[in-house]
């Protein structure tokens, strides 16, 4: 199965927006989903990114890009300044992970957040063998990992319950990108959600 | 460096008849603006870009004259073939503002109802007074919109300026180390430099070149006060520290640090060519601009009427108008759902870092410039 621009969670994220559409994409990077959505669904879009690499890449990318910090959370944008705010394979980077995501449903109506699964077999099968697991969704060492946080589907969505957060809709994809729909804390290797504050 | 640069440049002066009615209430019956031209202005006159000057600048932006090499425009570095605002695509136009001292009409410019020089009796003029000023040179030129209106500081604020005054005739506006307006320090800091300049004796209330003088040491103080905030803590200390000019304290009130060396050399070389007058203008230009005050102090509402897409770029050791100032613009433009980016530069030079030359700094203009569609 071939992916959009190789991440098919971007295929998900694009399922989900619909055309004309706002959408903020947070650690945006150069703006490939960015650029995508505007190209594919015709969508109003920014994003917000950290890195001067990042930044110099979307703006060269014809991408609205703010850089700024997510951990100081989003205070140049208005409450529901936008149809959907986008976390992709960001939210274990983040130490403040309520506080972004209240931001997130804050500024947007629909929160879209895409992270790897800690409990996938694979990096369950890696520790078990004494070694952090590296794989296609995981893709760094333990001493250079960008991540902060680690987590699964089930204590993400126990946070999300905590917080009373409704998951809209939920995607799980193996290592491949291929839908998984069984025993998905244990067989995805990524998840993306869709996530809301109010039914 | 990379590019080069437009090389050998000549200035130009337009006459304009029509009276400029000022926001002051005062009038100008007829001016003269000098400025310069870089590049060619394409058939569709699309590729124009204007850049504004700042406190102390002027029309010559980019190049140097011919029969002086080493007078070179103020923000070449960024201005030529192969540099961010390319002269083999752009046209770009840099002129002197009213009420300047570099060929513009301004306080020493003969005030046609004496026959003398205006000196004080010049009207007050606005930034928005300026953006009129520059929308009758555009006429002139032929242009009917800008793909650019750009600038640095106080020339940050005439692009912003111009978004919403002209919002048809701007279609990119690049807005560098600015504010939507000017804080009470920063108002406290103009009017120290302000006392400095009135209450020097050979001031005479303005008319000093009638007793052909000129209020030097006021203009100095002004000077080195201003040059104090545009640089940051940490480059003064890394450039200048506590370094004596002789090894030893002298006990004394001379130059002693060199740092104060520093400050007195820019103080001097500074009331030297610059008019004390102009400087009371721009610094109360400063003061005065809050677009927003057309709409009881909201931003949103007044950038409701922009239609340009917008760069805002700050940087981090700039305290005189900090990154906050600037994500004050960019917040105001998100509510109202603008194309906005914004660029945070990590650069050490305060305020003063708008001119200097840094790679990621001019990449983000030259990436920024090279998506507008001529």
């Amino acid at each position: 199965m071939t992916h959009t621009l190789g991440r098919p969670d971007f295929d998900v994220i694009s399922g989900w927006i619909e055309p004309g559409h706002r959408v903020l994409d947070l650690g945006c990077g150069d703006g490939t989903l960015l650029k995508h959505l505007i190209e594919t669904r015709g969508v109003q879009g920014w994003g917000v990114e950290i890195e001067d690499a990042n930044v110099l890449a979307a703006i060269g990318n014809g991408i609205n890009v703010i850089q700024g910090n997510l951990e100081n959370g989003l205070d140049e944008f208005a409450d529901q300044a936008v149809d959907h705010v986008v976390l992709s394979r960001t939210l274990q980077t983040v130490r403040h992970t309520e506080g972004i995501l209240r931001e997130m449903l804050r500024v947007g109506r629909e929160a879209v957040v895409s992270f790897p699964n800690f409990a996938y077999w694979k990096n369950l099968r890696s520790v078990l063998d004494g070694r952090m697991p590296v794989s296609e969704d995981l893709p760094y060492q333990w001493y250079d990992s960008p991540n902060v946080r680690f987590f699964t589907l089930l204590d993400f969505e126990a946070l999300c319950d905590k917080m009373g957060l409704i998951v809209r809709e939920r995607s799980v994809l193996d290592e491949e990108g291929n839908p998984v729909t069984n025993e998905v804390n244990f067989l995805g290797s990524l998840a993306v959600y869709r996530l809301t504050k109010h039914r | 460096m990379s590019g080069q640069s437009v090389g050998a440049v000549q200035s130009q002066r337009a006459h304009f008849d029509q009276a400029l009615h000022l926001r002051s209430g005062g009038v100008l019956p007829a001016y003269d603006l000098v400025y310069e031209t870089y590049g060619r202005l394409n058939a569709a006159k699309s590729n124009a870009i204007l850049v504004c000057h700042a406190l102390s600048g002027h029309h010559h932006v980019a190049g140097h004259y011919a029969d002086q090499p080493g007078n070179i425009g103020w923000w070449d570095n960024i201005v030529g073939p192969g540099r961010p605002l390319d002269t083999d695509r752009f046209f770009i136009v840099g002129l002197n503002n009213l009420g300047g001292c570099h060929g513009s009409t301004g306080p020493s410019s003969p005030n046609p109802a004496t026959g003398k020089p205006w000196g004080a009796d010049f009207p007050i003029v606005a930034v928005n007074d300026w953006v009129h000023a520059q929308a009758r040179l555009a006429d002139r030129l032929g242009i009917d919109s800008w793909a650019a209106v750009m600038g640095g500081s106080l020339g940050g604020m005439q692009a912003l300026r111009w978004s919403i005054t002209f919002p048809e005739r701007v279609r990119n506006a690049i807005v560098i180390a600015a504010a939507p307006k000017l804080s009470a320090q920063n108002i406290a800091f103009n009017d120290v430099a302000r006392q400095a300049i009135l209450t020097d004796p050979d001031f005479h209330g303005g008319h000093y070149y009638e007793h052909n003088t000129h209020p030097a040491r006021g203009l100095r103080l002004a000077r080195m006060l201003g040059h104090i905030t545009y640089l940051s803590d940490d480059q003064m200390g890394a450039k200048f520290g506590r370094e004596l000019r002789n090894s030893a304290f002298s006990f004394g009130f001379d130059v002693e640090f060199e740092v104060e060396s520093y400050l007195r050399y820019q103080g001097d070389k500074f009331a030297g060519q610059f008019d004390a007058n102009t400087y009371l203008l721009m610094t109360k230009a400063l003061d005065y601009f809050d677009p927003s005050r057309e709409n009881n102090g909201d931003l949103k509402a007044t950038l409701a009427r922009s239609k340009a897409n917008f760069l805002i770029v700050s940087f981090t050791t700039d305290w005189r108008f900090a990154p906050a100032r600037s994500k004050e613009i960019v917040a105001a433009l998100l509510a109202n759902g603008r194309n906005v980016s914004y660029a945070e530069i990590d650069l050490s030079f305060g305020h003063d870092s708008f001119l200097m030359e840094d790679a990621h700094y001019h990449g983000v203009i030259d990436a920024y410039l090279r998506n507008i569609k001529l």
